[in-house]
């Protein structure tokens, strides 16, 4: 499961950075997406994968016993997949307006600021 | 109880960005309740930093959960007094931002925008936590997208593009490198990382860990040849924007990688070249770019490039006496460039354009101003007793005690460069006389503006010159912090036990 996961990872991390460099305004968006759903899922992969043992002690016990999930790292997932869609619903305002004020899909064409007059 | 003091500056500045929101509908009113907001906010920002300096290092731990497992915010020296001048720059550029001229972005949220930017940015000096580290510069860098796109012109939205593109990929790679930390070692804070890390057995991820961390920070300070977002954003907002952008966002990525590499990192000599070559290569790539521009404010964002490259030579050399030089260039840099930003919008206000070729006669027509405007100029050059000459001989001293004299000649080659772009800055526009062209129809020149909004441009030159002064003749005392910066930066113990008692 672990190999699994890495390979998805690693399929996530490659194609969204694929995906930023191709020149579409479009494609940009789906590349952050991708890359910060490889970032969370490789979190979750390093907490370690545990089945079926909450992080939850029994009644008649006072401490943890045997191999539980860790919990620490679903909280900093939670924490990352909020902003990352803060950050994804933002970037398609941003792009948007940018389309409609630069009429143009090519970042390449986007030089205007990096001219030196 | 008391400890919970450190999150003041903190709370204030969020509270405030709430506060703000509440009050929409009244724009108005937005100018003068952030001044008075950040006027107390620089009180109690001195106030964290004497408590510091007077108690030692403050811990919080949130929830009162202990160390390793809550959430810590942790007050050194080196946070305090970076929040202190945070607090300072984010005065001066809320009275530059009282202008009339930002009105229509006054509508539109920006102030209580703003202080959810300097909240960010105090929130990443007192982190004591990576993720939470993580999660301040989120709110810090997402506050920015909003300042550099309000406006929406075509520049802006260029360069709203780059700068937004650049610095998501900077987080997704900051937040892979959180994880492979977590990955090996289980922990999250910094304190209780120092420990463990040394105690990793391998070595070649814990070094893999790191070049991820570089590139993450490294795309968030500007270094070679990471550094192409700036220029070509940085001049696209207005003059008080571009300001708290040059003095704080890119020194927030050194702090970062201070922190991170001298408390969390154990001493790997590969990492430390690696950090001497990137500094001298973003020193000359920096000074070359400015050498070349026209547009003043494009040419000090390429300044800023070239400074990042002193602060990471101090880092790369790291003695004592090179992180002191580090530390007091930081303070030093925070409020220079500040000021250089606003010079630049000063310039903009009077001339109508920012072409520096065009420019001419300032210093005829405005003595007094340029004498303002002379004293960030000259402190950036570091012409002794301005600010900027002191941290530069730590520097150079640090240099020749490790007998690195590449990076020794890449610090005096920067300091020449920077002289020789100021020198030619000076000419063209304070001393070339004036060309008469005609004045546009449809500009407000700085002559014709009300008086009040004549003070909101030059006052804010006179407070961070007036620190700026205070910096170059108070070198002493500002020597000595940054050597018990240095101190307490090399030898982490002090931290971890006030982090993990």
């Amino acid at each position: 499961m672990e190999i699994l996961l890495a390979i998805i990872v690693g399929l996530l991390y490659a194609s969204g950075i694929y995906m930023m460099m191709r020149r579409s305004l479009v494609k940009l968006i789906i590349g952050l997406i991708l890359l910060g759903n490889g970032a969370n899922l490789l979190i979750f992969l390093v907490g370690g994968l545990v089945k079926g043992n909450p992080p939850i002690i029994p009644e008649d016990a006072n401490k943890m016993e045997g191999l539980y999930a860790d919990p620490v790292p679903q909280a900093l997932i939670l924490t990352a997949i909020v902003i990352s869609f803060g950050i994804q619903a933002f970037a398609i305002v941003l792009l948007k307006r940018a389309f409609a004020v630069i009429k143009v899909d090519d970042i390449d064409k986007m030089n205007t600021t990096d001219q030196n007059l | 109880m008391s400890e919970s003091l450190l999150m003041i500056p903190l709370l204030w500045q969020m509270a405030y960005a709430l506060l703000l929101i509440f009050c929409w509908q009244i724009p108005q009113y937005h100018r003068i309740v952030s001044i008075f907001g950040n006027a107390i906010g620089v009180g109690l920002s001195a106030l964290l930093f004497v408590w510091v300096k007077d108690k030692g290092i403050q811990v919080l731990n949130a929830g009162g959960w202990a160390a390793p497992y809550g959430i810590s915010f942790v007050a050194d020296a080196f946070s305090a007094i970076l929040v202190l001048l945070t607090s300072i720059a984010g005065l001066a550029v809320s009275i530059a931002s009282t202008n009339t001229l930002l009105d229509r972005r006054i509508h539109f949220g920006y102030f209580p925008v703003f202080h959810f930017l300097l909240a960010g940015l105090i929130g990443a000096f007192i982190a004591g936590d990576l993720f939470n580290l993580y999660v301040w510069f989120e709110i810090m860098i997402i506050s920015s997208f909003v300042l550099l796109s309000l406006g929406g012109l075509k520049a802006q939205l260029e360069g709203g593009v780059k700068y937004f593109t650049l610095n998501m990929l900077a987080s997704v790679i900051f937040l892979t490198a959180v994880a492979v930390i977590y990955g090996l070692t289980g922990t999250l804070n910094m304190a209780d990382l120092s420990i463990k890390m040394a105690a990793v057995d391998n070595k070649i991820l814990v070094r893999i860990a790191g070049i991820i961390f570089l590139v993450g920070f490294g795309i968030k300070s500007a270094v070679f040849p990471l550094y192409s977002w700036l220029p070509a954003s940085y001049h696209t907002p207005p003059a008080p924007v571009s300001a708290i952008f040059g003095g704080l966002l890119t020194k927030v990525g050194v702090y970062a990688m201070a922190r991170v590499f001298l408390l969390i990192f154990p001493e790997d000599p590969f990492l430390n070249n690696l950090f001497i070559s990137i500094a001298i290569l973003t020193i000359v790539a920096g000074g070359l770019g400015a050498m070349m521009q026209q547009n003043i404010q494009r040419l000090f964002s390429y300044l800023i490039v070239c400074h990042i490259g002193f602060m990471v030579i101090g880092l790369g050399l790291r003695t004592e006496a090179a992180i002191a030089g580090m530390v007091f260039y930081m303070i030093h840099d925070i409020i220079v460039k500040t000021n250089l930003f606003l010079v630049g919008g000063l310039v903009y206000q009077i001339e109508g354009h920012w072409e520096r070729r065009h420019c001419g006669g300032l210093y005829d027509r405005y003595p007094w101003i340029s004498f303002l405007m002379a004293i960030p100029l000259f402190s950036v050059v570091g012409i002794p007793p301005l600010s900027g000459f002191w941290p530069k001989i730590s520097l150079v001293l640090a240099a020749f005690d490790v007998k690195q004299y590449w990076a020794l000649g890449a610090i005096l080659l920067g300091s020449f460069l920077t002289l020789y772009i100021i020198g030619v800055l000076w000419i063209e526009v304070f001393w070339k006389q004036r060309k008469n062209e005609p004045d546009q129809v449809d500009f407000l020149y700085y002559k014709n503006l009300l008086a009040k909004d004549k003070f909101s441009l030059v006052f804010p030159l006179v407070l961070l010159g007036a620190v700026s002064l205070y910096i170059g003749f108070g070198a002493e005392s500002i020597q000595k912090l940054s050597q018990q910066i240095a101190k307490d930066l090399i030898h982490p113990e002090t931290y971890i036990r006030a982090v993990l008692p």
